[in-house]
């Protein structure tokens, strides 16, 4: 074969949490992020294989339209010229139908029986050679994590053949023309009204009969290759089951964001970055680049404030970025890696389902709003795997409004540390009544139906060290990277606005806002033009000037709810166009200022009160704010779909 | 009855999914009409956890509502 040939076009494909990553990592040897539930693997990652090309597909159940994953991977598997199919041991019923339907779309196949040492910790014992005999095509066993059986499957991938196709497929596939290609007549056959559409054809409706004889087949197949050898018992299984019921499960979640907290809250935001921040950076950096910076230019001129001042580009830069957000980006990351891999996330979706409720979401929203914690933008576009436009909408909503990112909420979280636990409560109450009434309402307003909830309960299972490290390492490595010209720039444009007296004005212009409604000093107004660039750039520039506690609190009240940071904002106007994108941008700055200006207001009414403490007092029109909105939930009857 | 009916630890037979895409996306997991399953936690006013095999799905309740079942002792 020479270079100019394309070569084969090998497409992995498999359900979710079966180890394909793995596997697209041992054949490429790419590092590819695994994670332990749907909807992660939105993107489509290809490398290469000797000559030929490796695409990784996201983990899908079948192939139809079902939903975005499943369309784009039906994209890829039927353009594929070898489909290695990976299949978990374990749960062979569930997935040997999506081999079955592999198979009958006349691909050649390779299944790789994958997670085999689990199946046998189980008790099942997988008869391989009568599995190869039933669908026709080679299966090899393998453990992608431990490497057993990868060796063989770089040989065996060659080896893949076209399968037995069901005879009810092979029986209709002659009433379709001969110009479609063979994959797309099995999707026509199904019903796919996509792929139809593309021949101008009319999709069939045998997709209950061909899927109704597909899992009587597997079932059989099953039956006459897995022998149960014994009952193994599946580890946390008593666990798990706690993990889902109210009385243990909120105590166990609970007891999951405090730890959380302690570890990033406390140890990594406070002694790492007092170490990093303050003593590395503050101490040791900033004077050297002002020295070496000095032989160059002098300090007090214009470009030696724009290099090295307050806002300087590489002061202020290197400072942030290495110094305050990396180890909290890696600590958050850290602790979502080992939340995905032990299978806790889907548990916390169907704990938390019925609460959902009242924001028109389901349980799965759980996890785009879990993973906004970690980075907004990431979770915006996780929200594709809700079920319907409606819930989509919402979460977005709900995420660009009320969800800090993990940057964002460290910086936070230090603030508040230093301000005592009364403010810590107090600031958790608005966030949380903005986050409640944001819901209540949206699902109130935002017209259409939101699907009920449908997820699959992985095994729990303990993170694996190397996985975890290498995964938190590697998104924290490219948020980093894509986070760093940003921040140049943003110091950059501060600078000149700085230098050319530009910023003074604009914050003179804003005071009206700043100081009159918000009660902040006028400075105020360059941590909010920080804060679009970057929402933890914003609120780390509400360090640079001397506050209140209680300015304090309204002001972190503000950053918090204020715009998502660049790079979210065009994700929004990415999935939501121009003018809803707009629409929403727009709304969640004006909620931040109305909320941050609200809670103003109450303070300084509460003040001129004589004899009451103004936390007090706030934390009680909260709460009577609270009951009301959730009253207002309750009037509506409850959805019957 | 319905699915939400059924109490932790009931064999269920699955009667009739009406959702045509719920049904086709069931049946991917094994559970077609006919099948049986196993309750395994019902989270109180919450999602259904039905179980076949070595696997487990959770069910809302507004779904469960819909899917009937039959008691299988």
């Amino acid at each position: 074969m020479n270079e100019l040939s394309p070569g084969k076009n090998i497409v992995l494909v498999g359900n979710p949490n079966v180890g394909k990553s793995v596997v697209f990592n041992y054949l490429t040897g790419r590092y590819v992020d695994v994670a332990n539930f749907p909807g992660t693997t939105t993107n489509v990652i290809c490398g290469r294989f000797g000559c030929d090309a490796v695409t990784d597909t996201p983990g899908i159940y079948g192939i139809s339209s079902f939903n975005e994953e499943e369309k784009i991977a039906r994209d890829i598997v039927l353009h594929g010229d070898i489909l290695v199919n990976i299949v978990d041991a374990v749960h062979l019923e569930r997935d040997l139908f999506l081999t079955q339907q592999l198979i009958d779309t006349g691909i050649p196949v390779l299944v790789v029986l994958n997670m085999i040492d689990e199946a046998e910790q189980h008790g099942l014992k997988v008869d391989i050679k009568v599995l190869q005999e039933l669908l026709g095509v080679p299966v090899i066993a393998t453990s992608a994590v431990s490497g057993r059986g990868m060796p063989q499957l770089k040989e065996a991938i060659y080896q893949a053949r076209v399968g037995r196709v069901l005879p009810q497929v092979q029986e209709k596939i002659g009433e379709l023309p001969d110009q479609v290609p063979r994959p797309d007549k099995l999707l026509i056959l199904e019903g796919d009204q996509y792929v139809a559409g593309k021949y101008k054809l009319i999709a069939r409706n045998y997709r209950d009969e061909i899927y109704g004889a597909r899992r009587r087949w597997v079932n059989e197949l099953v039956a006459m290759s897995v022998r149960e050898t014994g009952r193994g018992q599946a580890l946390g299984a008593a666990l798990g089951r706690w993990m889902i019921q109210p009385v243990t499960g909120i105590p166990l979640l609970i007891f999951t964001l405090w730890a959380i907290y302690q570890l990033v809250g406390v140890f990594v935001a406070q002694t790492v970055v007092g170490f990093t921040e303050e003593t590395i950076m503050v101490q040791y950096f900033q004077p050297l680049a002002r020295y070496l910076a000095g032989h160059l230019v002098a300090p007090e001129s214009a470009v030696g404030k724009i290099l090295v001042g307050q806002f300087g580009v590489v002061t202020m830069t290197v400072t942030y970025l290495l110094g305050l957000l990396f180890p909290l980006v890696l600590g958050f990351n850290l602790v979502l890696a080992v939340l995905e891999d032990t299978g806790y996330l889907p548990r916390i979706a169907t704990l938390l389902d019925r609460m959902l409720m009242v924001f028109g979401l389901n349980g799965q929203a759980v996890i785009p709003l879990v993973l906004g914690f970690g980075c907004v933008t990431m979770a915006l576009m996780s929200t594709r795997l809700l079920g319907s436009v409606r819930e989509r909408r919402i979460a977005t909503i709900i995420l660009a409004l009320t969800v800090p990112c993990s940057a964002q909420l460290a910086i936070i979280a230090t603030m508040l540390a230093g301000l005592g636990p009364g403010y810590a409560v107090i600031y958790g109450l608005i966030i949380l009544s903005v986050f409640i009434s944001g819901g209540v309402l949206l699902d109130k307003f935002v017209p259409g139906k939101s699907s009920s909830l449908w997820i699959d309960l992985p095994p729990l299972r303990l993170p694996r060290l190397q996985n975890v490290l290498q995964k938190s390492w590697h998104k924290s490595k490219e948020f980093i990277l894509e986070a760093t010209p940003l921040f140049a720039l943003g110091a950059l444009a501060l600078g000149l606005l700085d230098v050319s007296g530009a910023l003074e004005a604009i914050e003179n212009a804003l005071i009206p806002l700043t100081v009159n409604w918000l009660g902040l000093p006028k400075e105020a107004a360059s941590g909010f033009i920080m804060g679009v660039i970057r929402r933890e750039f914003g609120t780390a520039g509400l360090f640079s000037f001397p506050m209140s506690d209680l300015q304090k609190l309204v002001a972190l009240t503000t950053i918090t709810l204020f715009v998502p940071c660049v790079a979210s904002a065009m994700v929004i106007f990415k999935e939501w166009g121009w003018r809803e994108g707009s629409l929403i941008w727009l709304g969640v700055i004006f909620m931040a200022f109305l909320v941050g200006g609200t809670v103003n207001q109450l303070l300084h009414l509460f003040i001129s009160i004589p004899h009451t403490s103004p936390l007090t007092m706030l934390a009680g029109v909260i709460i009577l704010w609270l009951v009301l909105i959730l009253g207002l939930s309750w009037l509506k009857p409850a959805h019957d779909k | 009855m319905t699915l939400d009916k059924c109490k932790k630890g009931q064999k269920i037979k699955i009667m009739n999914i009406p959702n045509e895409i719920i049904r086709s996306q069931a049946i991917r997991f094994g559970i077609s009409e006919g099948a049986v399953v196993t309750c395994e936690e019902v989270v109180p006013a919450g999602p259904v956890v039905v179980g076949m095999y070595k696997q487990q799905i959770a069910i809302g309740r507004n779904l469960a509502k819909s899917i009937s079942v039959e008691l299988i002792n």
